[in-house]
């Protein structure tokens, strides 16, 4: 799997931007704040239809535009064309070969990719948020009827706070009486849904949990004890019967939601717990393994996506070599050499880029970018 | 001194354009100039409907359907089948499932669906009026036919478990309109043979 072509409008920095990758290896290199990032940040788009760095698409629009568009030739057995339209606070506009697709879950997998970023520690040392992010990215991928699901879960949270914070200002208890017989039927949704979504994240921990536990003792150079653990907000002992358990869950904390105005449990309060050697990674790994962990995490997603079918999943690795010691960087540099698709590297200085990893270079410098 | 926006009544009527659904800056300034050059008589015929509309539609007493009198169309014509009740969000969706000509009941428009992050609850909706057509017992089966995404399922399962107690058999359409999706925007193919499809649903 490889973008061959890529083709920015209004995205990020950039007003117009055409740039052709070779296969294999390609390398971004620039000062900072050229727009490197940028351009990778495009294409890891294309395979969640979501941003890397921010959880609100605004800030991919370049400044004082309305919408960015991201047109792509991605060459698998054969050449697609596919094309995002993104517009901030409504429906992204997707077009595959040039013929319009009504739901984000029918472009999905036509590219898959995997990024390395400077912001992956936060996978192990940050808020809960970026753990979720990750495996929801994952989920997606390999699964994307999630695309919607998610949808309908975030849009089923929304209105259920507003019930919740209408139910707390309401005084009549008639008033009160229709707001709980409507809040039932919100619920089933947020059980529906988060159920649904939470088996997936299970799964997808699942799929992982070997693959994290084997990359890190590649990058550690020994056996270490990786353990990760799905902790269910205000659920303890989660089993199978995820449903269930939300349901049960829920009536304990209904009067707590009614006062507090805000949906207490369900996937979107949900953390991984990440431990190391018996210890929570958060709080007690070292920065080199911390590091090792989120490396770990990424390569193992890198893993479970090159067991799908369709070729080798595009491999990303944005600016990551500079915040490793030497031996993480060379073990992370012999992993991405292992790779038979498409790989992108970018860096500030050529000298940043392990020798195992050789490509072809491209230089970045205000918002253009040229071979060689 | 140069020109910073259009002439007065230009400008004003660019601005009742802009309010509009599905017109943005650009369509309200297309249909201002294209007006400008149409002839007087037929921006008469328009206004003149523009103004029909307002003064001689109203609302159907017993289904809430867009009416001319007291009965919408459907209520006053006498072979519709009374025991099959559609409940649909909007009157637009009561001509979408007319144009597919599978459905030979009566309607009830609920005006809007569940959605309280704009402070919509049942209160707001023609539900009490629903309930109300139901007491009598002419009623037989209620296909409940809200838009199929998050907003339209949830008031169809509110309106399930209400009607549970009362004895009615209740449908939803059919999978086959695309979820997330508009009632209104479907085919007539794929609506039809949603009606055609349509399963019981439990409460
Ligand atoms: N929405 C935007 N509109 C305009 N410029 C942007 C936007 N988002 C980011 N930028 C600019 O892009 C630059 C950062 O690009 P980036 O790709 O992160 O750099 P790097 O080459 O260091 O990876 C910054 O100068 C920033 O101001
Ligand atoms: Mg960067
Ligand atoms: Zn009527």
């Amino acid at each position: 799997m490889r973008v061959s072509r890529l083709e920015l409008t209004d995205f990020r920095n950039y007003e117009h931007l055409v740039v052709e990758f070779p296969a294999g290896t390609s390398v971004l290199l620039g000062p900072n704040g050229q727009g490197k990032t940028n351009i990778v940040e495009a294409v890891a788009y294309l395979a969640t239809f979501s941003s890397h760095r921010v959880a609100n698409d605004t800030a991919l629009v370049r400044a004082g535009c309305d919408r960015a568009v991201i047109r792509s030739l991605v060459e698998n057995d054969r050449t697609i064309g596919l094309d995002v339209q993104i517009n901030p606070g409504r429906a992204n506009r997707l077009q595959v070969n040039r013929a319009p697709v009504r739901r984000a879950r029918d472009a999905l997998g036509i590219v898959r990719a995997v990024m390395f970023a400077p912001e992956d520690l936060s996978l192990v040392k940050g808020d809960p948020a970026a753990r979720r992010r990750f495996l929801d990215q994952l989920l997606v991928q390999t699964n994307p009827r999630y695309v919607s699901v998610m949808a309908d879960y975030d849009k089923t949270i929304k209105q259920r706070n507003s019930l919740l914070r209408s139910a707390a200002k309401s005084h009549s208890s008639l008033e009160r009486e229709t707001l709980q017989s409507t809040l039932d039927v919100w619920n089933d949704r947020l059980v529906q849904f988060g159920a649904d979504i939470v088996a997936g994240r299970l799964e997808v921990l699942d799929r992982i949990a070997g693959p994290t536990a084997d990359s890190y003792a590649l990058l550690a150079a020994a056996r270490n004890d990786v353990k990760m653990t799905y902790v269910a907000a205000r659920m303890p002992e989660l089993r199978d019967d995820v449903g269930q358990r939300m349901r049960e869950a829920l009536v304990n904390v209904r009067s707590e939601e009614l006062v507090r105005g805000v949906t207490l449990l369900g996937p979107h309060r949900d953390d991984v717990d990440l431990n190391l050697n018996g210890l929570p990674a958060r709080g007690y790994a070292s920065h080199g393994e911390s590091w090792s962990l989120a490396l770990a995490l990424r390569l193992a997603s890198y893993e479970v996506l090159r067991d799908e079918q369709s070729g080798e999943p595009i491999l990303i690795l944005d600016d990551v070599f500079a915040e490793l010691d030497q031996q993480r960087r060379e073990r992370l540099a012999q992993a991405a050499a292992g790779s038979h698709g498409q790989v992108l590297i970018t860096a500030a200085v050529s000298g940043d880029v392990p020798e195992a990893l050789s490509g072809v270079r491209f230089s970045v410098d205000s918002g253009a970018i040229v071979q060689g | 001194m140069y020109q910073t926006s259009y002439e007065g009544v230009l400008q004003d009527l660019i601005d009742q354009l802009v309010r509009l659904p599905a017109v943005g800056p650009k369509g309200a300034q297309r249909i201002a100039y294209h007006l400008l050059e149409t002839d007087r008589e037929d921006v008469e015929a328009l206004a003149g409907a523009l103004l029909a509309v307002k003064d001689r539609l109203t609302v159907c007493e017993v289904c809430f359907n867009t009416a001319e009198g007291a009965l919408c169309r459907v209520c006053r014509d006498e072979t519709r089948d009374p025991a099959v009740l559609c409940v649909v969000e909007e009157p637009k969706d009561v001509i979408a499932i007319e144009r597919t000509r599978e459905f030979t009941g009566r309607y009830h428009v609920l005006g809007g669906v569940l959605d309280p992050m704009r402070g919509i609850g049942p209160d707001q909706l023609h539900i009490r009026e629903l309930f109300t057509r139901l007491a009598d017992g002419t009623v037989q089966e209620v296909i409940l036919a809200t838009d199929p995404n998050t907003e339209g399922e949830a008031t169809a399962a509110y309106l399930g478990r209400q009607m549970a107690t009362i004895g009615v058999a209740v449908t939803r359409l059919a999978s086959g309109l695309p979820m997330g999706g508009d009632l209104e925007l479907a085919d007539e193919v794929t609506l039809g043979r949603a009606f055609a499809g349509r399963r019981r649903i439990d409460a």
